[in-house]
């Protein structure tokens, strides 16, 4: 029971980023190499490769033990390398350097429906899926009721999975993945989808799989909530690397308070900004009441979302107005202008900070993303869609410790409310609200 | 409890264990193909056999009645279809385990399983194709009440031989095909360039002699001729340039195989 399932040895994987395919790259230079020396050819190509391009360090010397029938979350920022790691897990693509021993049969679960061909039908595909991912054919004949049962999908098992709600598409594919027998279960990012109840339904799954079935189960989620449920161990990547490893509360605490920067992924890059550009925005990040950069926004919690600019040199702008507007799914939740509140004329110039306060952020949890805007008197300054992303984690907006109902969640804007009841007609006491509801958003200059 | 280490250039230990783990997956992967292949067409199933009878007709019409070459007293459609019958097995093979690998990116990106079972189980699709031809031209020969000598008992030899061209040939394009797209047009080229290379429409007698050695390092020419020779029977082998042909495959094969498994551990990063 002790001995460890997986044991992985400085694990390296490097791509090579940012490459076109350059001179002595074609195909017209692989012939001229192969028919010029045939086998020096494969090495000399990997090498002149690597004198060019860039490298880039996906996963860098990590380390780790997972003993069976733990379930161990892998959590940090997009772009950490959390996929990356499982797919060298699962043996997707090979290692750079480094050694992975595994003891047992290995499924991966990376996304939902893999191979499925909208033309088959449920039945059709249950097979098809079963089989890529590794069951035999009388594993899949064995289980193919309670996989049809746990997807709820009896009446359309000879529909073509292409007439399939996108729901009903992914209710099957994770019921086909769900019954795979593995000693080792990876899984990433994919209980994103479906509705609450299947989620529910899918969490509790994995749950049965690793305690009652002892299976060793690893889990990459941005759900804090699913990784604090289900897993006793946690690891926290950045940049590749295994930053922090233990028990999930601490890491979990670790990674949303960590004072790293906010997804905005270095706005100095973006090349889909709109304006003038006497005014760039660097970046945006959360704070804390302090000041401090936080991971996620609390719903309930007071807010800082801080705008960082750059002036162009020895450039005053006037009349600065300073908006920024937060969405999700392409629907803008709300918005806050520098013009609507407290409004008095912004004059900037060199490099600062503007930030928007929330006193109680109205929003449950999910990501967000937040654009921007910054006008000026003569027109648009910089203005970026989609400029960064934000998480926001249910937090107790009402102070009752009570949250929304589960199918809720994540679809709309929480509103400070009060109710009265009045039986038989009796003439109603005035409704007082708390004072912390008239808060507006307020701006200052830090 | 099986033990797998993944460490950098040595994956290949269980490599074939795990093809055999997998082989079930050649048929699943064969099975959709063949599945969905006719869904949404009108006639379905009878494009297999509409399309090798309309290219006999045509073949027949060019080269036995307006170009009159040499039968060798064969009613002419059942010499075009001896060559046709490995040919379009060929053909198809080649093109669809060509593009099978880029066709199934997502699987290939997402899932690990040995990437081998994809290209030949499009060759396997193939030869699903090249057994409604089979009937078809056993239908042929009874119109034309044409017995096959005993000869014909070597056939399986010579089909096994074109699954393998076809399987070598499959495993190089479609290897090359996930680094270098140009392959999705030098494909179908070299399909119809290699019809009146090879000798489909026409008997290898033709051929002049000098050139009939060089003339079989196109390994399908081996393969044609011992079609022919096994149905037909009447003209015996040219052997030394079917052994070249079988030369040829073997080249093939070994290095398909090789640069298959040199390449394969790539494909996810750049497929």
């Amino acid at each position: 029971m002790n001995c460890p399932v997986i044991s992985v040895e400085n694990l390296s994987k490097r791509y090579l980023i940012g490459r076109k395919m350059e001179k002595g790259d074609g195909l017209r230079h692989a012939l001229e190499r192969a028919i010029r020396a045939p086998f020096a050819m494969l090495r000399a190509e990997s090498r002149a490769k690597r004198a060019k391009t860039e490298e880039f360090w996906a996963v860098r010397d990590l380390s780790l033990e997972i003993k069976q029938g733990e379930m161990l979350g892998v959590i940090g920022r997009n772009g950490a390398g959390k996929s990356t790691f499982l797919k060298l897990l699962s043996r997707i693509t090979e290692p750079t350097a480094g050694k992975i021993r595994l003891r047992g049969r290995v499924a991966s679960l990376l996304e939902v429906g893999t191979g499925f061909h909208p033309e088959l039908t449920g039945r059709e595909n249950i097979f098809l899926n079963g089989a890529i991912l590794g069951m035999s054919r009388l594993e899949i004949k064995r289980k193919f009721d309670e996989i049809v049962a746990f997807a709820e999908i009896e009446k359309f098992l000879d529909t073509p999975v292409k007439r399939y709600s996108s729901g009903m598409y992914v209710r099957l594919a994770f019921a086909v993945a769900a019954h795979l027998e593995p000693e080792i279960l990876i899984v990433d990012e994919v209980l994103a989808v479906g509705d609450a109840e299947f989620q529910k339904k899918c969490l509790g799954k994995m749950e049965d799989v690793s305690a009652k079935e002892g299976r060793t189960v690893i889990l990459v989620s941005h759900q804090m909530t699913a990784i604090q449920n289900l897993c006793t161990r946690c690891i926290l990547m950045d940049q590749g690397r295994l930053i922090r490893e233990g028990q999930t509360a601490e890491v979990v605490r670790a990674y949303t308070s960590n004072g790293a920067k906010l997804a905005s992924g270095g706005l100095a890059g973006r090349t889909d900004r709109t304006g003038i550009g006497d005014l760039r925005i660097t970046s945006i990040d959360l704070r804390d009441e302090s000041g401090n950069i936080v991971m996620e926004a609390v719903a309930g919690s007071q807010v800082v979302l801080s705008l960082e600019y750059t002036v162009r040199e020895n450039v005053v702008i006037n009349d600065c107005v300073f908006c920024v507007g937060i969405e999700k799914d392409l629907k803008e939740y709300f918005s806050m202008s520098s013009a609507l509140v407290n409004r008095r004329q912004i004059r900037i110039s060199g490099s600062g900070r503007m930030d928007f306060l929330v006193p109680n952020w109205p929003l449950m949890g999910g990501r967000y993303h937040v654009s921007f805007y910054i006008g000026s008197n003569q027109g648009i300054q910089d203005c970026i869609d989609d400029a960064a992303v934000i998480e926001v984690i249910d937090g107790d907006f009402y102070g009752t410790g009570k949250l929304y109902h589960e199918g809720w969640q994540g679809t709309a804007v929480l509103v400070q409310h009060s109710w009265k009841h009045h039986p038989n007609g009796h003439n109603s006491r005035k409704v007082v609200l708390d004072e912390r509801h008239r808060i507006k958003p307020q701006i200052e200059f830090a | 409890m099986d033990e797998i280490i993944i460490e950098a250039g040595r994956c290949e230990r269980q490599y074939w264990r795990d093809l055999w783990r997998y082989r079930e997956l050649f048929y699943f992967l064969a099975w959709r193909d063949i599945l969905v292949r006719y869904k949404q067409t009108v006639i379905g199933v009878a494009w297999a056999v509409i399309r090798p009878l309309l290219t006999m007709l045509v073949l027949t019409f060019i080269f036995g009645k307006l170009a009159k070459m040499d039968s060798g007293g064969v009613p002419y459609p059942i010499l075009v279809f001896c060559g046709m019958l490995p040919w379009q097995f060929f053909s198809t093979a080649f093109s669809e385990s060509g593009n099978s690998l880029v066709n199934n990116a997502g699987m290939i990106s997402k899932v690990y399983f040995p990437r081998l079972v994809v290209p030949v189980s499009s060759v396997i699709t193939s030869f699903v194709d090249f057994l409604i031809s089979a009937v078809l031209m056993v239908c042929v020969m009874i119109y034309y009440g044409y017995t096959p000598g005993p000869s014909v008992a070597l056939l399986p030899v010579f089909v096994l031989l074109v699954f393998a061209t076809a399987f070598g040939a499959g495993l190089w394009v479609s290897a090359l095909m996930v680094r270098y797209r140009d392959f999705r047009f030098i494909v179908p080229f070299i399909v119809q360039f290699g019809l009146y290379v090879s000798p489909v429409g026409f008997s290898s007698h033709v051929v002049p002699a000098q050139w009939r050695l060089l003339y079989s390092i196109n390994p399908m020419v081996g393969v044609i001729d011992g079609f022919r020779y096994a149905i037909l029977g009447e003209h015996t082998l040219y052997w030394p340039g079917f052994c070249i042909s079988l030369v040829a495959v073997v080249l093939i094969i070994v290095t398909g195989i090789c640069y298959f498994r040199h390449t394969e551990r790539t494909f996810a990063d750049i497929i």
